[in-house]
């Protein structure tokens, strides 16, 4: 893994994404003035609302391929300030309780039956791909009847999930350029824009919105511990600091007569 | 002599009373104090440098105990390891602070370590007489180095898997033996089941009891030659009138409470990274381990932990995996030879030449580069970057015999410096 080249390139490109996140986020999929490859989610786990959003989201559009199998409904109630009204009469699976883990009720040999291979479960998808990387994935589905599920995706090519979201998003089709190949021989197809060809439910800025929720609820469903963890850190780094500013008074104590 | 007698027996006399006198009586607390503590003396020229031994002490402290916690909920089984890692991290209350402890503390105690290392390699501290003390030292870095290897394979996640597996093979390019060896460590064909429950018990057991014993024998030994220092001076040399070293200070109380300022510090900087940035930017803790194991699906690239991939990037950098597996071997080892490569009159890097610290500075860029580079893909150009900056890794030490002897020297100190 190219982890420190990584790191030191996403700092480096992080301000050039700033100044050029203000056009982009408006008509991305219109004129792509950022490539697709170089999107950030953005997103904020501690952003409550935005959390319970990402919640609704998932619990509607998600569940019925995918599971949350190290996740109870009642602790993503607790994190996110969810009431037990809303979790019972909006959240809970049909035939679940609100102790249990948020499993699909799709059979696993089943779908994989359906779509090749069963949907993974998305407890940790945030956390072994990226929270961008799940951004990309969600907001780059073309149309492409060649297949069989009647889209591709460019972040994940090939992928087995079909474009589910396209009621709310639409159906945009993929334009390519070409662009002369430099070992001399036929010009190759590469992806330049999006084409909006059918609009959804949802304009473009609300499905951004709707897609960086439910990374966001991703997010902190991969380490649910990680808003608890910052607040707590900062009191026990506080402690620390304090702690070793006395230790160093003792030691100047003790060492004023060594010589 | 560690100690000498005569204070010995009048420590012996004075504590006879009351129930410390009892037990003195029958288990020489005090006098273990006295000799190892409060009448042990150090080099009072002690630098930055030498915060990493006691540091190094804390760091096992702090492994032993987030693992003592971990095993009470960690279940080792293909099957069941993976969801209990993710059981302690979601529903045992704390459980992700223990888990980031242990898996920071592993990262951190591997940085203490080589900083702790490398303090001997600027002063000298290898050389006579404290040979042995090295030589047990760098027994406890290669069982450290098993330690790390077989607890990355615990969490069962993908990088677990394949990084077992090509670890395991390694040992399959020794001749004649090498495919019954990997079978045998294996317990199975493959990197499976009988292995992550082999790998759990010696990684809670049996390599924790060994280095408890080593960093024991370490710690006498050390205690028996006394500490080397900045100046790579024998303070024993210079004794006052009841025979305590002129230029040596009490380990405690002067040591202790300094070293205290080195554990606060230590300990600031593991919170801002457990609480921060446990995976330290895919560094301490992987993408792919976070996707369970999965035999029919290799990471790419398969990379070790920061700590190893010097080794690796040697190890990738010759075609032939049977030398790179021995060159990567001999990378490791030669650190054992230091003691008897190194034929300076004097220790510190202080009063030697030019010669010695421009191997040295050559060797510290390549051991940096190297780490950088087992971490990249198996490709051009880093293979032969691997290959360029592995030259002045091994002349380092096999060169030492001779520029060491022909190296100009400056005079030594009779009594330790202060540097600031």
């Amino acid at each position: 893994m190219a982890k420190i080249a990584a790191l030191v390139l996403s700092l480096l490109s992080a301000p050039m994404l700033l100044v050029a996140a203000e056009p982009a986020a408006s008509d991305a999929e219109a004129s792509a003035p950022v490539p697709w490859a170089t999107w950030r989610a953005g997103n904020e786990v501690a952003d409550t609302a935005s959390l319970q959003r990402g919640a609704r989201n998932f619990l509607n559009y998600c569940i019925g391929c995918h599971s949350l199998k190290y996740m109870r409904y009642q602790r993503m109630a607790d994190d996110l300030d969810i009431p037990g009204s809303v979790l019972n009469a909006n959240l809970l699976a049909p035939g679940s309780t609100n102790l249990d883990y948020i499993l699909t009720s799709m059979p696993a040999a089943d779908a994989a039956n359906w779509f090749g291979k069963t949907p993974p479960d998305l407890s940790l998808i945030a956390r072994s791909r990226s929270p961008d990387y799940l951004y990309r994935f969600l907001k780059t589905f073309y149309s492409d009847p060649s297949r069989s599920t009647r889209s591709d995706n460019l972040a994940y090519p090939t992928t087995a999930m079909p474009a589910v979201l396209s009621e709310l998003e639409g159906v945009k089709a993929a334009v390519y350029r070409d662009v002369n190949s430099t070992a001399g021989g036929a010009p190759e197809k590469v992806f330049d824009h999006f084409e909006s060809i059918a609009p959804g439910a949802l304009t473009p800025e609300q499905f951004d919105g709707f897609v960086r929720d439910t990374v966001n609820f991703l997010d902190y469903v991969g380490d649910p511990a990680q808003v608890e963890r910052r607040s707590i850190g900062l009191w026990v780094v506080l402690f620390l600091l304090l702690l070793s500013a006395f230790a160093l008074a003792l030691k100047k104590e003790y060492w004023k007569d060594v010589h | 002599m560690a100690y000498d007698t005569a204070s010995r027996t009048g420590q012996r006399r004075a504590v006879r009373s009351g129930l410390w006198g009892w037990i003195n009586e029958r288990l020489p607390v005090d006098v273990f104090w006295r000799s190892q503590l409060s009448e042990y003396y150090a080099p009072k020229n002690f630098n930055f440098w030498y915060f990493f031994g006691s540091l190094a002490l804390v760091a096992l402290v702090l492994q032993l105990i987030t693992g003592i916690f971990l095993t009470m909920f960690y279940k080792a089984g293909a099957a069941t390891a993976f969801d209990s890692v993710e059981f302690i991290m979601r529903e045992v209350q704390y459980g992700w602070l223990i888990r980031y402890l242990h898996s920071t503390g592993a990262s951190a105690f591997f940085l203490v370590v080589y900083l702790h290392m490398y303090r001997a390699l600027l002063y000298g501290s290898y050389k006579a007489p404290r040979e042995l003390l090295w030589l047990f030292g760098m027994i406890i870095y290669l069982a450290l180095m098993a330690e790390a290897f077989l607890g990355y394979v615990l969490p069962w996640g993908n990088m677990s898997f394949w990084a077992a597996t090509v670890i395991v093979n390694l040992f399959g390019t020794i001749p004649g033996i090498g495919p019954g060896l990997v079978e045998w460590i294996r317990g199975d064909y493959g990197i499976a089941d009988a292995t992550l429950n082999r790998f759990f018990s010696l990684h809670v057991a049996a390599v924790p009891l060994v280095l408890l014993l080593l960093v024991a024998l370490h710690l006498v030994a050390l205690h028996e030659v006394g500490s080397n220092n900045p100046d790579g001076i024998e303070i024993k040399e210079k004794k006052d009138l009841r025979g305590r070293p002129l230029d040596g200070i009490p380990f405690h109380p002067y040591y202790t409470v300094k070293d205290i300022v080195g554990v606060c510090v230590f300990l600031t900087l593991l919170a801002i990274v457990v609480f921060f940035v446990p995976t330290f930017g895919d560094l301490f803790l992987e993408k792919a381990n976070f996707e369970p194991a999965n035999p029919l699906s290799t990471p790419d690239p398969i990379s070790p932990s920061w700590y190893f991939t010097p080794y690796y990037a040697i190890l990738r950098a010759v075609p032939d995996q049977r030398i790179g597996a021995l060159l990567m071997l001999i990378a490791v080892m030669s650190f054992f030879f230091l003691p008897w490569l190194d034929r300076s009159p004097v220790k510190s890097m202080r009063y030697r030449g030019w010669i010695s610290r421009t191997f040295l500075g050559l060797f510290t860029i390549s051991f940096v580069a190297l780490m950088w580079l087992g971490m990249q893909p198996a490709q051009e150009p880093y293979v032969s970057m691997a290959r360029i900056f592995a030259i002045p890794y091994f002349a380092f030490f096999w060169l030492m015999p001779f520029y060491s002897r022909i190296d100009s020297v400056k005079p030594v100190p009779e009594r330790v410096t202060f540097h600031g």
